[in-house]
């Protein structure tokens, strides 16, 4: 057997113990940035004007600055000026899911948005206040048209995710970089690598497609609707 | 005979809309069964008068009361119980797409009158076959005909058991042939005395339907009256005029 598969054997249920603190990592992230987007998109587009202002100045810091130097500076500098504790898991997941919330945010406004109005209108006729509005009429609709822009979110915060090794998270990308420096076999270890990202993406992805299509509003097409 | 009661008042309405003046100045009342339809050409002011009467639209001067009771806009809980107690009918429908024909029915029930489910769905379904829609009550809004929806939104409406009923343009939207079906449910609710205020352009619905028409134009009540003396044989009323002409489409496009 070639020295490159011995390894490739060998490590696999290590590498693998990484893949779930990957996906730990995304689905931490992804759910937090998922309640923070919702908060965000609500406040953007029913929101005060200097409420609206704010969250703009965050969905600017949050897409303006790379995910590394987010990481660094939350890593060591914020949160250790604050005198907070976190583990390197908490820290990518709190930083990726900061980041995601941003993208996840201007997802939801576009469907918010994009909602004919009048439900809305209708909603108040019957005495609902904007909040029962919004919880029970808009989101249901916005988070329904938001499944297939999310799960692009998905692949992308859990790309992303790699970046975690630079602080020490023991994820996919720490494993095989601690065991190709040891055993030199980069190529064929690399490899492998991109093939767990690929799965987790595509495992992600058809999820998210099949919670798509359970949710599909009988009578609409792809197309909007049938009348 | 008894004199009729009072049940909705509206007071010197003012809006605008940046430098166009929507409304000026606009008041009326409603008597309990009261059947008022509001015509005029479009840009008129109809539409935003009836949005005005549950504050949809908020008017910068003027008041709404009902039972003699003004309405502080201020206060949510009391803006909440009018809209409550105001129904409203709209020309796109506006149901809720992503809940069936019977959710439509049920979600204010038990979002705004705390309703337990199954009593929202027992009176839900009550509404629906009111309308003729008892066997489609599990379909969404996009399965159903325009005429089927704003059945929906009516019997939607009516769940809350409203005082008045406001219905900007119920037919306006629909084909031709779905207009009769949302006619004879209006008509079956004007029997039963429901109290409406109606826009409309339907003929059959001014002549046939209201006790009181009202002709808007340029933001202001320009003419009203019973049928008979705005519409009877030999008037000189705008309100005729118009009304002429919307025969004349009418009959154009028959």
């Amino acid at each position: 057997m070639p020295a490159s598969l011995t390894v490739i054997i060998d490590s696999f249920p290590y590498l693998i113990q990484g893949a779930f603190i990957t996906a730990g990592i995304v689905v931490c992230a992804m759910l937090f940035g998922l309640v923070l987007g919702v908060c965000i998109a609500v406040g953007i587009v029913y929101g005060p004007r200097p409420l609206r202002y704010l969250l703009n100045v965050y969905l600017w810091i949050f897409r303006g600055v790379p995910v590394l130097v987010l990481l660094f500076l939350f890593y060591f500098g914020l949160f250790t000026y604050l005198g907070l504790n976190f583990s390197a898991f908490m820290s990518v997941a709190i930083v990726l899911g900061l980041t995601t919330a941003a993208y996840q945010a201007n997802i939801f406004k576009g469907a918010i948005l994009s909602l004919p109005r009048g439900q809305f209108r209708a909603a108040s006729s019957l005495g609902m206040s904007d909040m029962q509005a919004i919880k029970s009429i808009v989101l249901p609709q916005a988070l329904r048209m938001s499944i297939p822009a999310w799960s692009n979110e998905y692949s992308i915060i859990l790309k992303d995710s790699a970046l975690a090794f630079v602080i020490g998270a023991p994820e996919i990308m720490a494993r095989t970089q601690f065991v190709a420096s040891r055993t030199y076999q980069h190529l064929p270890l690399y490899i492998t690598a991109g093939i767990i990202y690929f799965v987790l993406t595509w495992l992600g992805v058809r999820l998210l497609l099949q919670l798509e299509k359970s949710l599909h509003i009988p009578g609409y097409s792809d197309h909007g609707t049938n009348s | 005979m008894i004199a009729a009661k009072t049940i909705l008042e509206v007071d010197g309405l003012h809006k605008s809309f940046g430098d166009n003046v929507i409304l000026k100045g606009v008041s009326l009342t409603l008597e309990e069964s009261e059947i008022k339809v509001l015509i005029g050409p479009s840009g008129g002011g109809k539409s935003t008068l009836l949005q005005c009467i549950n504050y949809l639209v908020t008017p910068e001067s003027g008041t709404i009361s009902l039972h003699g009771n003004v309405i502080n806009l201020q206060n949510k809980k009391e803006l909440y119980q009018l809209r409550q107690r105001v129904g409203m009918i709209f020309q796109e429908f506006n149901l809720f797409d992503h809940l069936t024909a019977l959710d439509n029915v049920t979600i204010a029930l038990r979002k705004v009158r705390n309703i337990s489910k199954v009593s929202a769905k027992k009176r839900a379904l009550l509404e629906l076959e009111q309308v003729g829609l008892g066997d489609k009550t599990d379909l969404y809004p996009a399965q159903l005909s325009g005429g089927q929806k704003q059945r929906v939104a009516i019997a939607r409406a009516l769940a809350m058991d409203p005082e008045v009923l406001l219905l900007d343009e119920p037919t306006s939207a629909l084909d031709p042939e779905l207009v009769g079906e949302v006619i004879a449910v209006i008509k079956a609710l004007a029997a039963k005395g429901m109290t409406m205020i109606m826009a409309t352009h339907q003929i059959s619905l001014i002549s046939g339907l209201a006790q009181n028409v009202l002709f808007m134009e340029n933001g202001v009540i320009a003419e009203q009256g019973s049928p008979k003396e705005l519409l009877g044989a030999g008037k000189q009323t705008r309100t005729q005029g118009f009304c002429d002409r919307l025969k004349d489409l009418d009959e154009g496009g028959s």
